[in-house]
């Protein structure tokens, strides 16, 4: 709300006893989120009301599963991630179906539980499994649940129309609360019974119009811990669904909508999954359940993932220090690079495709790319020699060459000053050519 | 009360480029691809027009390449040497509807081949399809210059994008370009005000608007994607918005950029994890075409033959609202 409009359901009065001279100052400073309404004596009810449901952020944050791997969804603000940044990255859940025997889901469970994948720095996984009771029996349902908890501590999703099923399933596991997921059924009995402890739900409509009118009346509860789940015919229909929540939620203020996004991928080719849930990560979804699980399938999705949810406005980077390459010896080529995540995965990958070990020293150029380090005076003769001597490089290969990036090679004399013993050899410009380059290298 | 769905609508809409020629325009293609022409943002039928749905690349290869994964050979070996073949295999049996030929065999350090071979390669090319042509160069300069401009000459009036310029090296090719009636991929290193500069200079020196197709350089998944999505998206919003030098369609190459990913090639035993190199092949180009092209990539270049098939029918999938293909 603008400092004016805010003004107008103040008592423009000028009384002071807020501690700002006039009503116009304090509005605006209530614009700015310097100051709280509580902080006038005399505010009335509607602008209490108005400015209290202002304040809630345009979409709800939701905490989901327990201990160390619990993880959150929603929280949004923005349509574009360079806007500022998405705030959570898409929770990614892999489907279990009853109809399948409790060993297999016990042994699927397993495999997706040691699935965890070192990606710069980060350990990369997926978030929590869907329990979806395909089969229509109560029975095969709970076995399923069972299994699934006895293999794994993520969180888990109950997939299930049958409230008075999905009771004791709840019951079954524990106090760890699961995200319940009714699907195509009335609603109501769900919401009774998540009242009380808040567990998460996902709430399903076939059209826009229609979550319009079940989402508020089930916020008239006070029910703040929900998921919505707009079914789609189609990618077309989906990305115009998600984008329309979204952009209600973000830009129109629209309350109604401000909650994650979930979408139930169909079974189908792993390709049709992929691209899909590509779609569903890029555009809004914020808890993607995955029919199948495959290595292939999750290594792309995860990286992708940490792609496009990293912090545009924080560069990541690796510790500063000298980083062995492979296997290297004492007499093992050394290089040089910068701290940027990005550039040192790359550089390292390259000098290990080349099928080289080697030392790789990686100064604190805060966390910027080569050339923009060079640029910003952070990635210099003198703070590699520096850097170089702290380490005591020399103590810890015998090797007396070192090898720069092609792109700063106007610094390799000041570089043989700062480092006296050593000789400074020129490499690519481009880390893709460190094996031609290195072919001919080691050769000499 | 009704909830109305909020839409948005833009001061400015995309060029449209259009890349070859039939014999009506003085060339010897059989079909001509137009790209751009967004009045909204990637798909969004539901708010605007968009009558040109992405298009898909292909590319072959003058010498064949020295980092090219075996993945990619099961589909290729037979014909990696034989780029008019290749071409028609992959316009008639992968669907490609534009062929790229890269011509990094002339590069000084590739092979040194010369201009006037890297011109009967595309003219080899020219009559095994008939589509349109993108002609790849490398970024040695002299030599890169030396072969556009034979090959610009020698492909006078097919209308072909000539493959790239960029910051430091635009004036010769775009000369040629402009002689010979070819259209052009002006490349820059993942930055806006690069972007648009190189646009301001092309056009200041009379290069028609509408023949610059962009390229802000694709990184693959994992090397740096959401550089390129960002500043694709941001070039996109600020076109939509009216900025007259970003109001060029855009080109991405994930075809080129996936087959160098470890990800994608290295073999099942090097990285049990990673599963199988046959599906990573195609799973690493699928996420990075399909992330690219929402972020508003109007062609794409692509080499493995599934993730073409997939993103095919993604495109059909997402346009199904607006044009009728």
């Amino acid at each position: 709300m603008t400092g004016l409009e805010i003004y107008k359901l103040l008592p423009r009065t000028n009384c002071g006893d807020c501690g700002v001279p006039t009503c116009l100052a304090f509005a605006m400073k209530l614009a700015q989120k310097r100051a709280e309404l509580s902080e006038c004596p005399h505010a009335s009810e509607e602008a209490k009301t108005v400015l209290g449901a202002a304040s809630e952020p345009p979409m709800q944050t939701l905490k989901i599963g327990f201990g160390a791997n619990a993880f959150e969804i929603g929280g949004e603000t923005e349509m574009f991630r360079h806007e500022k940044t998405f705030y959570h990255q898409t929770a990614i859940a892999v489907q279990l179906r009853d109809t399948d025997d409790p060993k297999v889901i016990g042994s699927k469970v397993r495999e997706v539980e040691e699935y965890v994948l070192e990606r710069v720095g980060e350990r990369l996984q997926v978030d929590a499994l869907c329990v979806s009771n395909v089969s229509g029996s109560r029975e095969r349902f709970l076995k399923a649940v069972e299994a699934a908890a006895a293999n794994t501590s993520k969180a888990l999703i109950l997939d299930c129309s049958d409230v008075e099923t999905v009771k004791v399933a709840r019951g079954i596991l524990n106090g760890k609360k699961p995200i319940i997921h009714p699907g195509k059924t009335g609603i109501d009995p769900f919401v009774e019974m998540v009242v009380e402890d808040g567990a998460g739900l996902v709430v399903s409509s076939e059209s826009v119009q229609d979550m319009a009118v079940t989402v508020e009346n089930i916020t008239k509860r006070g029910l703040k811990n929900l998921v919505l789940n707009l079914n789609s015919d189609g990618a077309s229909d989906r990305l115009q669904n998600s984008t329309t929540l979204r952009r209600a939620a973000v830009r129109k203020g629209f309350k109604t909508f401000g909650f994650p996004q979930a979408w139930f991928l169909d079974s189908g080719d792993d390709v049709e999954i992929l691209a899909d849930a590509v779609l569903g990560m890029c555009k809004y979804t914020s808890l993607l359940i995955i029919p199948s699980f495959s290595k292939e399938l999750m290594l792309t999705l995860l990286t992708l993932r940490q792609n496009i949810f990293t912090d545009p406005q924080k560069p990541i980077q690796v510790d500063p220090k000298l980083y062995a390459v492979g296997e290297p010896k004492p007499d093992s080529p050394v290089f040089v690079t910068t701290n940027f995540s990005l550039t040192y995965f790359i550089v390292s990958g390259e000098i290990e495709n080349a099928g080289t070990s080697g030392w790789l020293l990686v100064p604190d150029c805060e966390g910027m790319s080569v050339l923009t380090a060079w640029a910003a005076g952070k990635f210099s003769a003198d703070k590699i020699g520096k850097f170089a001597k702290e380490i005591g490089l020399e103590e810890r290969v015998k090797t007396r060459d070192i090898i720069l990036p092609g792109y700063v090679a106007s610094i390799s004399g000041d570089l043989e000053e700062a480092m006296p013993n050593w000789k400074v050899i020129v490499g690519p410009q481009e880390a893709a050519d460190l094996d031609p380059f290195l072919k001919h290298y080691l050769k000499r | 009360m009704q909830f109305e769905i909020p839409k948005e609508t833009w001061a400015s809409s995309i060029r449209t480029v259009t890349i070859g020629a039939t014999s009506n325009e003085g060339g010897t293609r059989t079909s001509r691809v137009t790209i751009g022409g967004a009045a909204a943002i990637q798909f969004h039928y539901f708010e605007g027009k968009l009558p040109h749905p992405p298009v898909i690349a292909m590319e072959v290869f003058d010498s064949p390449p020295s980092r090219y994964p075996a993945t990619l050979l099961e589909y290729y070996g037979d014909v990696i040497d034989k780029p008019g073949e290749m071409a028609r295999r992959c316009v008639e049996k992968y669907g490609a509807q534009m062929i790229s030929v890269r011509l990094d065999g002339t590069h000084p350090d590739k092979g040194d081949r010369s201009a006037e071979r890297a011109v009967a390669v595309v003219q080899e090319v020219l009559r095994s399809v008939g589509v349109p042509l993108i002609i790849t160069g490398h970024a040695n300069f002299n030599k890169v210059n030396e072969v556009m401009r034979k090959v610009a000459e020698a492909t006078a009036g097919e209308n072909c994008l000539i493959n790239w310029v960029e910051k430091d090296n635009y004036r010769t090719i775009a000369a040629v370009c402009l002689a010979h009636g070819h259209c052009v991929v002006a490349q820059s290193p993942i930055d806006v005000n690069i972007a648009k500069q190189l646009n301001i200079q092309l056009t200041g020196m009379d290069f028609p608007a509408d023949k610059i197709v962009m390229d802000p350089l694709s990184s693959p998944v994992g090397y740096g994607l959401e550089y390129t999505y960002s500043i694709m998206e941001r070039i996109r919003l600020d076109g939509l918005a009216g900025d007259d030098m970003l109001r060029m369609p855009m080109m991405i190459t994930p075809g080129y950029e996936c087959s160098r990913c470890k990800e994608a090639v290295a073999p099942e035993q090097d990285n049990p994890l990673w599963g199988s190199e046959k599906l990573r092949s195609a799973y690493w180009e699928i996420a990075t075409a399909m992330s690219l092209m929402l972020a508003g990539a109007e062609l794409l270049v692509m080499y493995h033959p599934l993730a073409v098939k997939v993103i095919q029918r993604k495109i059909q999938e997402l346009s199904k609202a607006g044009v009728s293909i």
